[in-house]
């Protein structure tokens, strides 16, 4: 049983298909594997009934000749995908009992490609977060322990519960959401990979909106063919979104060639920041290596407002928040306080009790930016440097194909170490944010240890919708890491 | 910029959150520390330039002016917390 979750996701698939496993078994090992990982607590909700209903579909379907690509692979979706008649709340108190009616165009495509449904994976509220100690449903852990060490780390966020998940061998992939990091830095911080796909290639329909010029669906795996294949399965254009863009959706497995002979890599100077950890300059040393050795060429770049992206992201993204979350008023779904009186306290004591501390900061400082007098000097002001932070990106990639940096700034920290001090969490954004703020698509790779054994990821950034770019030549790292570190919690061990 | 209580029960107002008046203070030392932070923005400068719309340099798709959902009122009011007569229930706005 334990062999089927120590599977790739591609590998499993081949094995389906080769009539070697059913989706069923395949299914039941992960079944089993989740119950293996509640200390984790990694799922919001376990959905092992559904599961197994739909990996016995599965097998039907195969048995009928009509399989999709992802014909009975077992994931786990990040609580922020509405999931119709499977309860969704975005690890948020104001969410309480929520069941949509519908299902999200994301996962219904990987419903359409033949993937099963384990759980509903943890997260930071509403995804605001950098370890998913924000959620009502309380932290996830981080799979990987210090050496020598057995204090409890955070897995990154917000998608953390995604990464824990696929990290321990309880899912063979899961879906994340990433706005400002949040599917690369828990990626980074439990060794396994993440992809934000360019904005605009995945449909927000069915997400729980956070920020919605910059959040981006994609898939967290622990290869990065697995990543190339479920992306596919997961893009498209979708009517429901109209900034979802109408292009085809490449076969990315097939962009994995290998080959990157001749590639400009571009090298930015401005994410070498101060106090940054040795290991990780280090690390960052050794990807230049490895992409020099198989025979591309690593190009020094400027990209000069680096440094101003990660402000304009807190004032950008509190804003969009803010308008976002108006709609948890507890008159149409959710929780509602049993307090009120009138219908304006209805509004402040439903949402005073429904929000945690981190949201109700990001509805705040999206308010007060976004109010009379200071629209201008916060709001236009940040969405001015935004347009220079694309436009910082536009002119690396005359010269350059694709860009090589670290992911995050440290590894993993422990559960409660930041806390209490938001600005020093919000810094664990600072390498995931620019791409963000510029759409564009971008991939964490495991790439080696810390100094106490913890995972730390190397990050590509490509052009707009050019994955195919960035995929390979992630391809290209993950062979000359040769990441095969396990981490001390193993689901079912 | 320095952020007081009295701003801090202004623009919680503004957002109809209920703060309270024992976190006031807290989040008003945290929200000056936000926003004293993301000042370093006024470093650079960005006279002439547009503030960015769409990320994705695309015009938004148009469609026909026509219905193309509808008749879903129970599934709408589902999730409600009251719903009476396929209406949802607040209180009394007008006496």
């Amino acid at each position: 049983m334990t062999e089927l979750t120590d599977l790739t996701l591609t590998a499993a698939r081949d094995r389906i298909a080769r009539g070697e496993v059913s989706a069923q078994e395949l299914t039941e090992a992960h079944v089993r594997a989740v119950e293996g990982a509640r200390d984790l607590n990694a799922f919001i909700a376990e959905t092992s009934e559904l599961a197994m209903d739909m990996a016995k579909a599965s097998d039907d379907r195969r048995a009928r000749g009509e399989a999709g690509p992802l014909e009975g692979v077992p994931l786990a979706i990040k609580d922020l995908f509405c999931t119709k008649g499977v309860q969704s709340t975005a690890a948020s108190h104001i969410l309480d009992g929520f069941t949509p009616p519908y299902e999200s165009t994301v996962t219904a495509n990987l419903w359409k490609a033949g993937a099963v449904m384990l759980g509903k994976a943890n997260m930071d509220e509403f995804a605001m977060g950098s370890s998913n100690e924000n959620s009502h449903y309380g932290a996830a852990r981080n799979p990987w322990q210090r050496r020598g060490d057995n204090k409890p780390l955070v897995p990154g966020g917000s998608s953390g519960g995604s990464a824990s998940a696929v990290a321990a061998r309880a899912a063979l992939g899961a879906t994340g959401t990433d706005t400002g990091g949040s599917i690369r830095q828990p990626a980074s911080f439990c060794g396994i990979v993440g992809m934000k796909p360019t904005y605009g290639r995945c449909s927000r329909f069915g997400i729980v909106a956070f920020a919605s010029s910059l959040d981006q669906a994609g898939p967290m795996t622990r290869t990065v063919r697995d990543a190339a294949v479920m992306l596919r399965a997961m893009a498209g254009h979708d009517p429901n979104d109209s900034t979802s863009v109408d292009t085809p959706v490449p076969d990315f497995e097939a962009a994995l060639t290998g080959d990157i002979r001749g590639l400009r890599v571009g090298i930015p100077a401005e994410y070498s920041v101060e106090g940054m950890p040795e290991e990780i300059g280090r690390l960052w040393q050794q990807g230049v290596d490895w992409i020099k050795a198989a025979g591309a060429e690593p190009v020094e770049v400027s990209l000069p407002r680096t440094a101003y992206a990660l402000p304009a992201y807190y004032i950008i993204a509190p804003a969009e928040a803010s308008a976002n979350l108006a709609r948890y008023d507890g008159v149409r779904f959710g929780h509602r306080s049993a307090e009120a009186r009138d219908l304006q306290e209805l509004y402040e004591q439903t949402r005073g009790e429904g929000f945690g501390t981190e949201v109700k900061r990001r509805v705040l400082i999206g308010t007060y930016v976004l109010s009379a007098g200071y629209y201008d000097a916060y709001y236009n002001k940040a969405r001015k440097v935004r347009t220079l932070i694309a436009e910082d990106f536009r002119n690396a990639f005359e010269s350059v194909d694709v860009l090589l940096a670290p992911t995050t700034p440290s590894a993993a920290f422990g559960v409660g170490e930041l806390v209490d001090d938001p600005l020093s969490m919000y810094l664990n954004d600072v390498f995931t944010v620019p791409a963000s703020l510029a759409g564009l698509p971008s991939i964490s790779v495991p790439a080696g240890l810390s100094d106490t054994g913890l995972p730390m990821g190397l990050q590509l950034i490509g052009r707009a919708f050019d994955e195919e770019t960035v995929l390979r030549t992630a391809g290209v790292m993950e062979d000359a890491a040769g990441f095969d570190h396990r981490p001390a919690f193993i689901a079912g061990r | 910029m320095a952020v007081d209580p009295e701003t801090v029960r202004h623009v919680a107002r503004l957002a109809r959150v209920r703060i309270e008046p024992e976190q006031q203070q807290s989040l008003a030392t945290e929200l000056s520390n936000i926003l004293g932070w993301v000042d370093q923005l006024n470093e650079l400068d960005t006279e002439g330039v547009a503030p960015m719309t769409s990320v994705a340099q695309m015009r938004l798709k148009m469609r026909k002016d026509e219905v193309t959902d509808g008749n879903r009122r129970e599934d709408i009011l589902a999730n409600a917390p009251e719903a009476k007569h396929g209406f949802f229930v607040v209180p009394r706005v007008v006496d």
